[in-house]
């Protein structure tokens, strides 16, 4: 293979990690306000997250510097040409951070408010918008012939990007709903699990039709063959959540959003942002990226370090495997 | 204004504002570390109390040390994307690098930290902290190895065709002699604010007569980690002088305002005037100090800017290569004059503890309050004589910052970005400094004593 297809896939693999992890964290976020219904349920909904949701950030960060590194064209056209919905998402991640970390800093019920409302708008806005970016990437936007964007702001707001927006949403909603039902216990569990049972069926059917057009539009063999396993995770999902199968659901909805993802990384390759301008205008894996010896160098890099990270991000998890309930929260 | 002065602004504003935090972190993170290894080994509480409290401020530090460095890592390709197509191929594994080996590690063992006191064995537990510090410090390295590429690129080859510049070497850009100096700078100048912190929360308990027996070790601690990283800051700085005026000679002639070579040099300590070549109006002068701190030898010879300017003509076609001589001027003076005061704070306050004393003095204490604030404006000074001083480059000798700015970019937009992200950090450095003040108020817990509840149903011992 290519050190270029090489650094393609990490990059999938990167924002697969980003969804796959982020996004229950949004969907947690997003949900605190309809499963929490006192401070203290609300802390505890807060808390299964609590020690991780700042290492899945990381993921959108390495997908970042590594977009720069091995494809810095793309990662120069990417955030220059989306600027105002990226800095829409950076705003809504840094309060959702420091909300986090200050909400339960002051014994005042006005003040947890206000946080609490970061939380919600901060998870789902990124929630939304990472959608809306995929769907525009996948779709192609109109570059020049110098790669720079020459669309506009209400140009990324397409149907098709936004039926994108809906199913990130939808997905990690619900992937959140399946996390808090797998990581909670007493009531909170019960009122989540039946939660994720009935979200189910609406993401099949927002996800599924997004990627249904997604393959017609593009007719990938590989990309509809991983779209068709998605659904089948997620139909595999729903019958989880309806069984009370906690553990099986997420690992549903996991590979769900995992494997979508991938699907519209194959869809999109070798291209890395198509025009709609012109072809040769176009981004691709050739155009866009580092020379050979630096994608060697990150290669060497990415295989030495990668496991250790995995291996301890994992241990993470292991260390706070236990169920949290409300008893367990600290007055 | 322009597309390019608003990215120079945002770029600005965002970057000195990510590094008040950086430095907290980087110190306090160690020196929570070392605290809590003492406790484990001792068993001592004093020493308990100690590291939960200081941890407890750290962390309110941390968190916007995070959400602000999320705008770094993507304002590259938003404001500068002419200068991440120009420079992606080498200035991005540094920072891919970073994300992978330092930012996970900080984050992750972070968490497991904060989460963990019921969790984890006393060791392992102490580990997680240590290896947050050290992921702070990797971040550290592998940023001013980027930092240090702009100031004075290695390794690298400019390919004509495909107008960018490419890597050659990995090797040469990680062991850049500028990084090698840089970086024992850049830590030392973090343990020094860190230990100003303890210096100065400890002072206003001390005022106060509260817990002297956490307070008084947590200033003599203090002020013994500000004199020590003062004296390292001073002979790693004084080593970066020697380099920059190696590599970048008009950033040390615009830092004396040295109009003409001169030989020996004399270092002005401060001058009224104009500072564009005409006659000074009044300035202090330290004889032959200048040539010393340049070239290693007290009668070396100094280039002066305008023969620099000249040179540069030459050598890079006609054009304006002078930095903002005042800014320049100025920001060195006041890095090394606020760290400086610093020390001077430090070493007062150890003098009134020697000998198992309390002092009493209001005015000592609250210069010790005070010393809290002098060296995050030295470290600030710092960067922005580092950054202004090399203009007009991103790239020294390379690429310009009028070509970095991202052409797609309309001035609207940049406008936008600019006050949103102002604002809004101007919001959360109210919420911030709040919440620190009532921490650092509050004073060390007491610690309960130990609970025999080992059911697996007890409270958690940490939760938000
Ligand atoms: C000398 C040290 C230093 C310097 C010059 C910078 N940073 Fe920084 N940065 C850190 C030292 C640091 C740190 C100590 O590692 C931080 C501070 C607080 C923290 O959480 O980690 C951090 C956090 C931090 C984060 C969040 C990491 C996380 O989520 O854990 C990002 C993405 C960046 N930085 C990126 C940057 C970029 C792109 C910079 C250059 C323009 C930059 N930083 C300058
Ligand atoms: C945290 C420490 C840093 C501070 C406080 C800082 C400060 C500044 C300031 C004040 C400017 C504006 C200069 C001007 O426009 O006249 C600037 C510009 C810039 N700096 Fe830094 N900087 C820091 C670290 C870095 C690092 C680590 C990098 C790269 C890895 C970097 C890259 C740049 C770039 C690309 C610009 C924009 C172009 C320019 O205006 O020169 N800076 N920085
Ligand atoms: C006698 C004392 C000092 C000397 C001789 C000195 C020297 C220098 C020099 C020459 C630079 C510019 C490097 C370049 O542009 O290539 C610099 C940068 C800097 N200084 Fe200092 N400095 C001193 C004290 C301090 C103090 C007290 C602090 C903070 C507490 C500090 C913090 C910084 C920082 C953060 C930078 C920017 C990062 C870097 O380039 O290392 N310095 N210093």
């Amino acid at each position: 293979m290519e050190l270029t297809t090489v650094w393609f896939a990490l990059i999938a693999v990167l924002w697969a990690g980003y969804f796959l992890l982020e996004g229950f964290d949004f969907g947690v976020g997003i949900l605190l306000p309809v499963l929490g219904r006192d401070n203290r349920e609300r802390r505890l909904l807060i808390n299964t997250i609590g020690p991780v949701w700042d290492g899945n950030e990381v993921w959108l960060l390495v997908a970042g510097g590594a977009t720069f590194a091995a494809f810095p064209e793309w990662y120069a056209t990417l955030f220059s040409g989306f600027y105002l919905p990226l800095l829409i998402i950076l705003v809504a991640l840094i309060v959702r951070g420091v909300a986090f970390e200050y909400r339960g800093k002051r014994d005042d019920e006005r003040w947890r408010r206000r946080w609490d409302r970061c939380i919600f708008a901060g998870s789902l806005i990124p929630a939304v918008l990472w959608g809306v970016a995929f769907g525009n990437i996948i779709r192609g936007v109109r570059l020049d012939e110098h790669h720079e964007y020459a669309g506009t702001f209400f140009d990324l707001l397409n149907p098709y990007a936004l039926a994108g927006g809906l199913t990130t949403l939808t997905l990690f909603v619900l992937h959140g709903a399946v996390f808090l039902a797998l990581k909670t216990d007493g009531e909170t569990r019960e009122r989540a699990g039946a939660l994720a049972a009935r979200l189910a069926p609406a993401a099949i059917g927002v996800a599924g039709g997004f990627l249904a057009w997604t393959a017609i539009a593009h007719r990938d063999g590989v990309g509809l063959a991983l779209f068709v396993a998605a659904a089948f995770c997620l139909g595999g999902a729903a019958v989880a959540t309806r069984a009370r199968r906690e553990g099986w659901a997420f690992l549903a909805t996991g590979a769900t959003l995992v494997l979508a993802v991938f699907g519209l990384f194959v869809t999109l390759f070798p291209d890395v942002m198509p025009s709609t301008i012109a072809a040769a205008n176009s981004l691709t894996v050739h155009n866009a990226s580092s020379t050979p010896y630096t994608l060697k160098v990150m290669t060497w890099v990415a295989v030495c370090f990668t496991p250790i990270v995995l291996l301890y991000q994992g241990w993470t998890y292991w260390v706070f495997r236990k169920r949290l309930s409300v008893e367990k929260i600290p007055a | 204004m322009d597309t390019l002065d608003l990215a120079r602004w945002q770029f600005g504003i965002t970057t000195v504002y990510h590094f008040l935090f950086v430095p907290i972190t980087i110190g306090m993170s160690a020196l929570v570390a070392g605290l809590q290894t003492a406790w484990v080994r001792t068993g001592n509480e004093h020493y308990l109390r100690a590291t939960k409290f200081w941890g407890k401020l750290f962390l309110i530090n941390f968190t916007m040390g995070v959400v602000t460095g999320i705008v770094q890592e993507f304002q590259f390709g938003m404001n500068w994307s002419a200068y991440s197509r120009f420079v992606g191929d080498i200035f991005g594994a540094p920072l891919a690098i970073e994300g992978l080996l330092a930012f996970f590690m900080e984050s992750t063992f972070l968490g497991l930290w904060i989460f963990g006191w019921d969790r984890l064995p006393q060791r392992v537990h102490l580990a997680t902290i240590w290896l947050a510090s050290i992921g702070t410090m990797l971040s550290a390295y592998f940023i001013l190895a980027a930092n240090s590429w702009m100031q004075h690129p290695v390794g690298y080859q400019v390919n004509q065709a495909a107008g960018r510049a490419e890597l050659k070497s990995i090797g040469q850009v990680f062991t850049n002699s500028t990084t090698l100096v840089t970086f024992p700078h850049t830590i030392s100048a973090c343990f020094l604010t860190a230990g100003a912190v303890l210096l100065a929360v400890s002072a206003w308990h001390l005022k106060r007569h509260n817990q002297p027996e956490v307070f008084r070790p947590g200033l003599k601690l203090g002020a013994w980690v500000v004199l020590i990283s003062a004296v390292a800051v001073f002979v790693s700085g004084d080593a970066q002088a020697r380099v920059m005026t190696e590599q970048q000679p008009m950033k040390m002639a615009a830092a004396e305002a040295l109009w003409d070579d001169s030989a020996p040099a004399s270092f002005s300590i401060f001058t009224v005037g104009t500072l564009n070549g005409d006659a000074d109006v009044f300035s202090v002068r330290i004889p032959n100090v200048l040539s010393l701190l340049a070239t290693g030898t007290p009668d070396g010879n100094v280039e002066g800017i305008n023969n620099l300017q000249r040179a540069y003509e030459r050598k890079y076609g006609p054009g304006d290569y002078k930095p903002n001589i005042p800014v320049a001027y100025w920001s060195f003076r006041l890095m090394i004059g606020f760290g400086g005061l610093a020390a001077l704070v430090a070493l007062a306050a150890l003098w009134s503890t020697r000998g198992g004393r309390t002092p009493r003095n209001r005015w000592l204490w609250l210069a010790g309050v005070i010393a809290i604030g002098l060296p995050l404006a030295a470290n600030s000074f710092g960067w922005i004589f580092t950054e202004m001083g090399r203009q007009p480059w991103t790239v020294f000798g390379v690429f310009k910052t009028a070509q970095s700015v991202s052409p797609s970019v309309s001035t609207g937009d940049a406008a936008i970005s600019l006050i949103v992200l102002t604002v809004l950090y101007g919001i959360l450095a109210v919420v911030e400094v709040g919440l620190f003040v009532k921490y650092a108020r509050a004073g060390a817990p007491e610690i309960p004593p130990d609970s025999d509840d080992e059911s697996p149903d007890r409270p958690l011992a940490f939760a938000y």
